[in-house]
């Protein structure tokens, strides 16, 4: 009988040790991390998002008036 | 225009990088932070450049083995445009460094930069600056294909121990190193997040493929060279 107590209280106490273990682990998983919310709160990225598009667009189209360049002179040449 | 449909995809696939890179939702991460974005920018850069070396040594041991000159010049456009993507990676690399290893170290720029994986990297690079260097010092066309045929097979075996192999044996602070205890952290599963994965490859295939038009943009004006000096002679 003694010894099944035992038992128990060791379950018990190993579960109770799980328990703050994930407590803590929770505890320490909720500290905030800072990222650029603030940013994003006032829509203000989207100022980033159109600069970056610009210039993915300007590139796009200087590479694509060089195809175009390109393959007259390949017509040229034939 | 030729063959157009891929040189759009290449822009829709970027457009939705750059739009879905900046707004979604990316995981929380301390000294990350923001910054772990760039993944889809840096990282990009240097697959990108794997991809384009890996097309160039290809062509390289298809000069050697057919002798046909055109494979020489293909060869070497798409390795002068990897050398530009490794270049652009490893810049972008040294800006990210300076918000995330300089602070969270308490080290300068020049400790940081000894790492072995930007060390490995620098060396890669250098290599392939070699191959232009080997390249313009013959006046020989064929002995120069051939050389530099040879030269750029050696260049692309040396990528693997000095960006691939010697970064993850020793320690560094690079992902994909002992310590973070990952592979490659770009394409293992249980590194990324789901939420990035979808941005990620096709940001990959988006910079592949505008890498590739304009090494065929190269190709084609080195193609069209070569015409005009038969057409001379």
């Amino acid at each position: 009988m003694q010894h099944k107590c035992k038992t128990i209280i060791a379950k018990l106490g190993f579960l109770f040790l799980m328990m703050t273990l994930g407590l803590t682990n929770a505890l320490a998983q909720q500290e905030p991390v800072e990222m650029a919310d603030v940013m994003r709160g006032n829509g203000k990225i989207y100022a980033v998002v159109a600069v970056c598009l610009i210039i993915l667009f300007g590139l796009f189209f200087y590479v694509f008036t060089l195809d175009r360049k390109i393959s007259k002179w390949e017509k040229e040449n034939k | 225009m030729r063959k157009s449909w891929w040189k759009i995809l290449a822009l829709l696939l970027l457009i939705y990088t750059i739009t879905a890179g900046f707004l979604w939702e990316v995981p929380r991460l301390p000294i990350l932070n923001e910054t772990i974005r760039n993944l889809y920018f840096h990282v990009c850069m240097w697959f990108g450049m794997m991809i384009m070396f890996i097309i160039s040594f290809v062509y390289s041991i298809k000069y050697l083995a057919s002798n046909k000159y055109v494979h020489d010049i293909y060869a070497r456009s798409y390795a002068s445009v990897g050398t530009v993507l490794g270049i652009l990676g490893y810049a972008t690399g040294a800006m990210w460094v300076t918000v995330t290893w300089m602070p969270d170290q308490h080290q300068s720029l020049g400790a940081v930069l000894k790492e072995p994986k930007l060390i490995g990297a620098a060396i890669a690079l250098l290599i392939y600056a070699a191959y232009f260097v080997l390249r313009s010092s013959f006046t020989d066309m064929d002995k120069r294909a051939r050389v530099s045929a040879v030269y750029n097979i050696f260049a692309f075996v040396m990528l693997f121990p000095s960006i691939w192999i010697i970064p993850r044996l020793v320690g560094s602070l690079h992902p994909g190193s002992p310590g973070s205890d990952s592979g490659n952290p770009a394409l293992n599963k249980d590194d990324m997040d789901a939420t990035m994965r979808v941005v990620f490859y096709p940001a990959v295939i988006g910079w592949t493929l505008l890498s590739v038009w304009i090494a065929t943009l190269r190709i084609r004006i080195e193609l069209l060279k070569e015409k005009s000096l038969l057409d001379a002679a």
